[in-house]
Formats: C-alpha cells, structure tokens, sequence
C-alpha cells in the first residue's frame, strides 16, 4: 500500500505545481483519466480477491474522492489569481479629466418673465402676448392718448415708413396694445399680464432701443386702487424675496389710467449690492392706475360698470436689480460670457 | 419746472420748511427732481482781501495776490483783469469744490508761483453768467465771513417734472394752490387790478385764423425807459437757469413761470401798420431770437405786419421787432393760441421754447387780461411810461366745464374713505366750484384745468391731495371658477422649447428686433413695411425676417472675442408682414467652432446633421411627433445648396429649416465658418389633435424581438429616408424598427451609388415566428427596396 501513498505524494504535489487551468488539467487527465494513475490501479481491483478488495477498493476510492477535491481547490485558487491578475492589468488613471456636456443657459430676461408669470399666476393672472408692430390705435389712440398729445411725443415711437393712406405702422412703445386685444376681445371678469418686447427710439447708457415690460391689467365690477396696492406689494414681496416692502404711490399722470400713480419702494445699498424692501431711499418701480374710462369705453366696455386696475413694469430692470447686473446693454449684446455668467440653468 | 422756495412764498403763505414743501409736492403728484441749495454749495467759500497784486513774473495775464483769509495770508496766483490790491473777494480755499468748473482745488504751482486757493468769478459760484473778471464784494464786508452771509440769505431752487396734464403747474402760482389744498399754507389773493389806460391802442391788430388764435389783447406802453431789470428779478431768473436780458424781456420770462402766461413785447417802433396773427406764407421767413433763420410753412401760425413775420405765434419771437434797450414804445402781445398748431409748429423748426412747452400743453384763456394787466404794472414799475387801453382782438373764450360727479366715485374707484366735506373743501381749494347734491355733485371745473372733463379726473384731484398713502391694501378675489393656463399654448411649446436647447448646451440670446438692411438681404429681406423711418442707426434699420442674421452677428463677436465655440440660440419673432400675423414665433439656433480639444473623442466641426439633430430636438419639445415628420431636400437660400434641409409634416406643412450656413453669406457677414444653424417655426406646429389626456395602451409583447441586417446598393440619388420608408412599410405588423448603421461609399460599390446598411427590428405579436415567417419578411423588405432600385449585396 506504500505505493499509493507514494503515488497520492505525486499527485498532490504536481496538483500543487500547476501554474494555469491548463497545467491543472493535464495533472487530472495523468490521473483521474481513462488512463491516469488512479483510473489503472482502479482497473486492478477486479482481479483482487474479495478480501484484497475489500481493503484496496475503499483505499483508491477515498484516494480518487480526495485528488478530485485537491485539483477543484486548485482550481478555485488559479481562478481567483487570474481574475485578480486581469483586473490590475485593467487598472487606468482614474485622475483623467473627462469633458463633460456643457449646459446651457437661460437668459435672465427669459428668467423673469417666468417669475413673473409665475407670482402673477399664484394670484389668478393669465399671460397674453400681441405683435411687436403695430397701428396707432392700438397703442395710442384706444389708449386715451389725443392726437397730437405731448404724451405721444414722450414715447419716442419708432414709427415705420408711411403707407399710401398716409397711416404709418410702429414698434408698440408699451405691451399696453395687448391690454387693448383683450378688452376688445375677452369679457370681464378679466385678468390678465402682458409680457413682451417694446421699443422707444433711445439708446443710452441706460437706454436700449429694444427692451421688455410686463403690464397687468384687472377688469370686473369692483377692483379699485386698494387692490391695486394689495396685488402690487404682494408680488414685490414674492419677487424680491423679502418679507416686506415698504411702498409709496405717488399721483403721477399716464393717458390710459384715472386715477394714476408711480410706485417707490425702499431700498439702500448695500456696497454694490442694492438691497429692496427696506432702507432711506426710495426708487420708482413702476407705473399704475386705474384703466382710463375713455379706455374701457374704446374697448367696448361701460366705465359705469366695469372698472379695474392696470400697472407696467420694466423687466430688464427687474432683473438688474434683483440679480445685481450692472449693465442694461449687456442684455442685448449675446456675449456668451456675459450669458453664461448671468443665465440659469435650464429646467430638466 | 424750476422756482425757489422765496418765489413760492410770494403765492404761498406758509411756515412749512423747504423738507416739508418738497415732501408735499411729492405727495400730491409733483415729482421733485432736484432741490439745489446754493447756500450748501457755497459753505467753504469766505470772503477775503487781496492787499497786494504784483504782476507773474512770467506771465503778462496773471497777477501775484496776496490775499488775508480766514486761513491767514494766502498767496493766490489769479488772471482775472480786475485783480488788484484793496478790493474784498470771494475766496475759495485748497480742498474746496468750485461748481462752475466742476474742480475741487489742490495746492498748485502756476508757472512756476505757489497758488494757494483761488479767487472766484460769478459763474465759478454759479451765482450767474457772468465771468469778466472776479466777484468783488462790498468794501465792509468781514474777512473769513461765509459769502453767503454777505449776499444774503439763500433761496433754494426746487425743480420738478411737470407732467403734462398739469399746464397749470407751469407757473408758480399752480404750485401754491396745490400745496394749499393740501394744508401747507394759504393762497395769497392772486386777483389783479386793472390799469386805467391813457389812451386808445393804436396799433391795429387783427386775427385772420381764429382757430389758430383765439384771441390777442395788446397794449401799447409809451415812453418806457428800458434797461436792466431790478436785482430782485435778475436773481429769480438766473436762480431757475434763465438769463435776464432787459427790463421788458425780463417781466415776459418771470410771468411765462410765475403765472403760467407767455407773453412777448415789440417796439412799437419796428411794427409797420397793422399786427395781423394769421397762417404763414410759402417763401416767408423769421429770423427768430435765438438767431436762426427759419422757413415759414402755410400750417404756422405767424404774427406778421404790412412788412414782414415778426413771430410764431406761441413758440419765438423775431430778432426784427424785439425789444431792446433802445425801446421807448412797447407793445405788449398777450394772446392764445392752438396748442395743436403750436406743437406742431415747434417740432417743424425744432425750436423748444417756455412759450411753446405751455401753450402746446394749455394756457389758460382766463389768464389773457390778469395777464397782460400784471405785465402791464411791472413794466411802469421798471421803466415808468404812458398806457393805452387794453385791446381784444378776437374771442376769449371764458366757458367753463362743468362735470357731473358722484361723490361715491372716490370709495368706487379707490376704495379711499373720504368724508363728503372734505372732498368739497379740496375741490374747492383747487379751484373748482362744487354745487352740492343728494348723491350727484356738479363740478365746475377752472379753465387753468383742461385735464379734468370726466369724474374720474375729480377722483385723482380728492386722492391725490387726500394723498395714496392712505390706500388700504387690499387682496384679489380668487378667481371662480379657478383659471387654468392651457398646456398646449405658444408661450407653453415656448418654454419646453427654450429648456431643451439650453440643456443641449446652448446660451438663450436676447438680440434685437431690428437688423441691418443689407444683412436682411441676404436672408430673403424684409417687407417694405416694415423699414423704419427713424431707425436708432442705419444699420438697424428694418425689422429681422429671421433672428438669424443677429445671431450670426452675435457669433462674429464672440469668435473675435476668442471664444472657441459658440452655441446661441433666440426664440423670438421673424418679421414677415406689418399684419400682427406678420410677426412669427422662431426658434433659432447657430452653432460654431469644435469646442474644446480632449483626449478621448475627436470633436467634429458643426455640420448639417448637428442642425438637423438640434432641430429635430427642439420640435420634439414643442410637442411634435418626430417619427412622422419627413426630410425634404431644400431649404431657404441662406444655406449650403447641398447641405440643407426642410422637416415637415408634409410637403406643405414645413415646420423647420436647417443646414450649413451659405459660405457666401457667411462671407458677406463676416463670420468665420462653419456655421450650422436652425430655425424652427414655432406657431406652425399643429395643436394636440386628440381630445383625450389618456395615452394610448402599451401593447408590450412578451415575444422576443429578432434582428435581421441588410445591406442595399442604391444608387446616389436615392435618400435614406426614402429607402427606411420602404423597409418599414414592407410588413407593417412586424417591422417596428429599422436602423441605418453604415454609410460606405467606395471599392466594392459601383461609382455613383452607395451602399446603406440597416437593421431591422421584427417584433412578433402572437406567435414565435418560424424560419418561414423570417425569410418570407426578409424577401418583402428587399422587393420593397428593390422597388427604388436597391440590390441587396
């Protein structure tokens, strides 16, 4: 029986001494094959007698159990080792930098006009748009303003080259015409905001040509000035994210409202950094009053019945001042630095 | 509107402190501007005595001062003429603020000399215009006194925005009643007391176009003694920033603000026969007294005599007949006139003068005779003389508005609580006649107040000096029943529109309406209609018949800037027409440049394909069904010939253009290229046709799907989308994909063809499909393709 144990001793050794699957598998073919080792001496066991049998044949069936083990031991070892080899072959520099898809941004004008809407929208406004190129009845006469008026000169209206008929199209100074569509073409109750682009013949430091509004425009039977004050503060307050403002309506004059005011709300500055809602200054914000009755009368509507509010509003300059940009031309100047670092991140 | 706070004494008796009067103008609706306090400004400046002024040493001009201040002995180089020892001056130290030349001083050398402050001219001081020489002050005024205890007390200047339905807030005397009603004091009694004339006016004057002058009330002063007028005068005039000229000048220019009233004043000597206001005459002209010469047109209203034009009426009076030292007759002119015809008279010529600014904005009729009486005293005052009677040619015109008001117009329109007696006391005061009834007040209105025709006028007069701080603030009824903005709207795709881009990597742009001409040229140019007659600049002189020659513009800047790539889109209006239809909503994008260089893919220049993936995303986010959507093989102009292209939903329903910018234009722009762009038309895309919310059944298969791959030779001028089309309607129920993969054109391929290779994706619905099903499919796909002359390789 030395022999076997001999022949164990080789075994287990040459399992020990593979390198690789396939060295491994040649050590089990060598032995545990039709022809290996153990297959041979288990050929001899059906010319034993019984009893020789009876003693070898459990002795060369726990040696074959105990090889097939050794040899899936090693198995599982060289696995493991190859795997681990393959995946420090496949190690990189994990510090290089990858390029990732530039976003890119909204611009703060389009930002605005989203709040905007949005506060508004909280308290029941629907938007309303209407042509940038119109006639003089929609933005000046419908709107109270007479013929001639020194109101109208005020409005440096980019006007278009005279028509045949002597009548000459223009860039709507004021998203007021939208106001005027409405009224002309929705029934009260109505409330509504007019976001838009509108136009003066200027350009200055603090002037462009081309800029934005949002006017506001209430009708029903019995919206007056308190709730023209009430809405107003309400949407500063929302828009400025402050929990006061502290305002002021001072009469002023506009042809399409009666009573008419400008709004100030306080502010300072803080550095750089102009702070609204509270403070010892005050700054005109917008223009309000309640719509004109010549006005509801142009747009088909009793002024002994209908009444409400109306109110416009620079969005550029809302975004200036809540987004502390410096300068109005930028706006229009598609710099994409300027876009970049004044826009927002776009909605997924 | 300029006055000082002294002028408004002289209407307004009052204690309220300047704060207090420029608190209440606010309040009742006169915006102050500016407040301008000259004592404030004159605060470092003292007075000193120069005791010796020997000449520069190196300058002819200049004079060597020594003068004694409040600083102790200064030497103070100064080239004014009158510079000589023994007289008082006003001396400004170093570190004070000279107004006049906007310098605050600093120790300097002049030619060589120490100067140590500066000795100070009027105009330096802003006191006046004049600057021949230094100011010299009394003999017995105190060294290092403040000048402004040497030239009196100060008067405030206060200047506010008149607005235009206040003409009669152009004269002080408006801006007293205001304050008065609003409690700030008491209107003095403005009445004016007629002067007896001596004799008949014997200058004839008549009026040939009433319409134009309503009325002209002349009176003729003999014997005036003219020359400057009194210092009190003088002071006021130069106070609000006028220049005093000469006595009767002077009193035209103080009562056009005190009271609102233009009025002009001729030598009689210079009128030949008869003063005639009537319409002007082609060929006539004025040589006005600003000293222009200007055209007369038949629409002016003039003020003429046998010889000549001596005035627009309203608006400037002429050099020929104005008043002058020399004057010993003078004819007042108190007259009215159009306010229509006088603005369009003053925009004509360009002349922007007092009298034109309120008789373009409403003069008072009622202020014609008061007026001409006060001119009347000041001038006999002045310059003493003989006056006539007063003469009227035409019509004054003395009807008064009367309005019907509610007095629950205030609580309607407002919601202010104002009680009925207090609305009564401030119409009152504001000059209005208040006939009180049960419910129903008649309203006479003042004829200085052409603005108020209507109740709501009479609202804003009891809110304004009530004043809006009492406003309650009140909040909006919800809405019943709840308004809910519908999704599928412009503004809505609008939004999706701008997200999706911005996500894609682009900057939303913001440029103008407006482009230059030539550049609208070369993207199909613009309506007639719509050039502009007085565009900012020429070169934004029509409106844009796309965004994308802004945007283009835009990427010329930027590149020149440095920028590597530039990715801009614009969603805004293409100008078609001047009809409001006329004007589309367009989502237009350009992309330049490769970007940054990295290490792991090669970027690639923007190309035609990069414009039709943007664009194809962008109408994706707008709501369109993109499978449906065909390529068609053209596009605008403005693109590449070959490289373009038009999406659809049909060939009459074009909802975008893309492709490679037209490298001609590009050089007509001069944009560096290339340039890949799009422009979707965003109020082209068809509302959601389903009425349901409810998305259709999924209908998933629980049957694996099988891929086939084909490739097809065809020749040149078959498109992909043409053969994809044919492959997926070969057998409708199982093809629910097919994928171009390959693009090869080369050896192996016959010259003038190419090869596409596809995959096509089989999605069984009830059964496995066998090996027959398969191969009978497959010979339906390439007899499909096969029908536009594809070979299956």
């Amino acid at each position: 029986m030395d022999d076997l144990k001999t022949l164990e001793d080789q075994i287990t050794d040459a399992i020990r001494a593979a390198e690789d699957e396939r060295g491994l598998e040649a050590v089990r073919v060598s032995a545990l094959g039709k022809k290996g080792a153990v297959s041979e001496r288990m050929k001899t066991l059906g010319r034993m007698t019984p009893e020789e049998r009876k003693e070898a044949g459990p002795a060369l069936n726990g040696l074959k159990a105990r090889i097939a083990e050794a040899i899936e031991a090693r198995r599982g070892v060289l696995a493991e080792a190859a795997l681990t080899a393959r995946l420090k072959a496949e190690a990189v520099d994990v510090t290089l930098p990858v390029a990732t898809p530039a976003r890119g941004r909204i611009h703060p004008v389009t930002q605005v006009f989203r709040e905007v809407e949005a506060i508004f929208g909280a308290m029941g406004f629907e938007t309303r748009e209407g042509p940038d190129v119109e006639d003089d009845f929609h933005n000046f006469t419908a709107l109270n303003f007479p013929e001639g008026h020194p109101a109208r000169e005020m409005h440096d209206t980019f006007f278009f080259e005279p028509k045949e008929d002597g009548s000459r199209m223009l860039l709507r100074t004021h998203t007021s015409p939208v106001q005027v569509r409405t009224m002309l073409t929705e029934k009260p109750p109505i409330r509504i905001i007019a976001p838009g682009r509108t136009f003066r013949c200027d350009s200055d430091q603090t002037h462009t040509p081309m800029f934005h509004q949002v006017e506001g425009l209430v009708i029903d039977r019995s919206t007056h000035m308190g709730h023209l004050k009430g809405t107003l503060e309400a949407f500063l307050k929302a828009f400025f994210e402050v929990d006061e403002v502290e305002t002021r309506f001072r009469p002023h004059f506009f042809p399409f409202t009666e009573p008419s005011a400008e709004m100030d709300v306080r502010y300072t500055r803080e550095g750089e950094r102009v702070v609204i809602g509270q403070g010892d200054a005050w700054m005109e914000i917008l223009g309000c009053g309640m719509v004109h009755p010549n006005v509801l009368r142009s747009c088909g509507l009793d002024p002994d019945e209908f009444q409400g509010f109306a109110f416009g509003m620079g969005v550029d300059r809302l975004a200036m001042l809540k987004y502390g940009i410096p300068d109005l031309r930028d706006f229009f100047a598609a710099d994409v630095r300027w876009l970049q670092h004044y826009g927002f991140a776009p909605e997924a | 509107m300029k006055f000082t706070l002294s002028w408004l004494k002289d209407h307004l008796e009052t204690d309220a402190s300047l704060d207090e009067i420029t608190e209440a103008m606010v309040r009742v609706g006169l915006e102050v501007e500016d407040v301008h306090d000259p004592a404030a400004a004159l605060a470092p400046i003292s007075v000193g005595y120069v005791k010796t002024a020997e000449r520069h040493p190196d300058a002819d001009k200049l004079q060597v001062c020594s003068v004694e201040t409040k600083d102790g002995t200064q030497q103070i180089v100064c080239g004014a003429p009158n510079a000589r020892a023994g007289i008082k001056v006003a001396y400004a130290p170093v570190g004070a603020y000279v107004p006049g030349i906007d310098t605050t001083l600093t120790k300097a050398k002049i030619r060589g000399v120490e100067s140590l402050g500066m000795l100070c001219s009027v105009r330096e001081l802003e006191l006046g215009d004049e600057h021949d020489g230094i100011m010299e002050l009394p003999a017995d005024a105190e060294v290092g006194a403040p000048l402004t205890d040497v030239l009196g007390p100060s008067d405030p200047v206060i200047d506010f925005e008149v607005t235009p339905n206040r003409p009669d807030t152009n004269g002080v005397d408006g801006v007293a009643r205001d304050l008065a009603a609003a409690g700030l004091g008491t209107l003095k009694d403005e009445s004016v007391e007629p002067v007896r004339g001596a004799f008949a006016q014997p200058v004839p004057v008549e009026i040939d176009d009433e319409g134009a002058c309503p009325a002209f009330a002349s009176r003729l002063i003999r014997g005036v003694k003219n020359g400057p007028s009194p210092k009190w005068l003088q002071d006021r005039l130069r106070a609000i920033g006028l220049r005093p000229i000469n006595a009767l000048v002077d009193v035209t220019n103080f009562l056009t603000h005190d009271r609102a009233r233009p009025l002009h004043v001729y030598d009689a000597a210079k009128i030949t026969g008869t003063l005639r206001a009537r319409m002007g005459r082609e060929g006539e002209e004025l040589d006005a007294l600003d000293g222009k010469a200007y055209a007369v047109t038949p629409d002016m209203c003039v003020i003429a005599d046998d010889a000549r034009v001596l005035g627009l009426g309203g608006v400037m009076g002429g050099e020929h007949s104005g008043s002058e030292e020399d004057t010993t007759d003078v004819l007042i002119e108190c007259a009215l006139f159009d306010p229509l015809r006088t603005a369009r008279t003053g925009r004509t010529t360009g002349i922007t003068s007092d009298a034109r600014y309120r008789f373009e904005r409403g003069v008072d009729p009622a202020s014609v005779l008061p007026g001409i009486e006060l001119a009347t005293r000041l001038i006999l005052d002045m310059c003493g003389g003989e006056p006539s009677e007063v003469a009227v040619a035409g019509r004054i015109p003395t009807e008064r508005a009367t309005v019907a008001f509610p007095p629950s117009e205030v609580a309607r329109l407002t919601g202010l609580n104002v009680a009925e007696d207090e609305m009564d006391r401030i119409l009152t005061a504001l000059g209005f006649a208040v006939e009180r009834g049960a419910g129903q007040w008649t309203v006479t209105v003042p004829t200085a107040r052409p603005d108020v025709t209507h109740k709501a006028d009479l609202v804003e007069e009891v809110a304004r000096i009530v004043g809006l701080d009492d406003l309650p603030a009140a909040t909006l009824p919800p809405l019943q029943p709840v308004q809910m903005a519908r999704l599928d709207t412009l503004p809505a795709r609008s939004r999706a529109v701008r997200s999706a881009l911005a996500n894609e990597g682009y900057l939303e742009a913001v440029t103008w309406a407006f482009t230059d001409e030539g550049a609208a040229g070369l993207f199909g140019g613009t309506d007639p209609g719509l050039k502009l007659a007085n565009p900012i600049s020429s070169d934004l002189g029509v409106m844009r018949p796309s965004p994308l020659p802004n945007l283009l513009l835009a990427v010329r800047r930027n590149r020149a800037r440095g920028a590597e790539s530039v990715a801009l889109f614009e969603l805004g209006g293409a100008y078609a027409t001047d009809k409001p239809d006329g004007q589309k909503a367009v989502a237009c994008g350009v992309l330049s440049g490769t970007g940054p260089r990295d290490w792991r893919e090669r970027r690639q220049a923007p190309d035609v394909f990069t414009a039709k993936a943007h664009a194809l995303l962008a109408l994706e986010a707008a709501g369109v069904t993109t499978a449906n959507l065909m390529t068609i093989a053209d596009g605008p102009d403005h693109y590449h010939p070959g490289r373009k292209g038009r999406l659809g939903l049909g060939p009459k329903l074009i909802l975008a253009a893309f492709g490679e910018v037209h490298p001609g234009v590009l050089a007509a722009m001069d944009v560096p290229g290339p340039v890949a762009a799009f422009e979707v038309f965003l109020d082209r895309v068809p509302a959601a046709r389903s009425k349901t919310t409810a998305k259709p059944a999924l209908g998933a298969s629980d049957l694996m799907p099988l891929r086939r791959d084909f490739a097809f030779v065809v020749e040149e001028g078959v498109s992909a989308e043409a053969l994809i089309r044919a492959v997926r309607g070969a057998e409708k129920k199982l093809v629910s994909d097919v994928r171009l993969f390959d693009l090869y054109e080369g050896e192996g391929v016959p010259q003038g063809h190419k090869s596409l290779a596809i995959e096509v994706v089989l999605q069984p619905k009830d059964r496995t499909l066998t090996e027959e099903d398969i191969e009978a499919v497959s010979g339906r796909i390439v007899a499909a393709a096969g029908k536009l002359g594809a070979v299956q390789r």
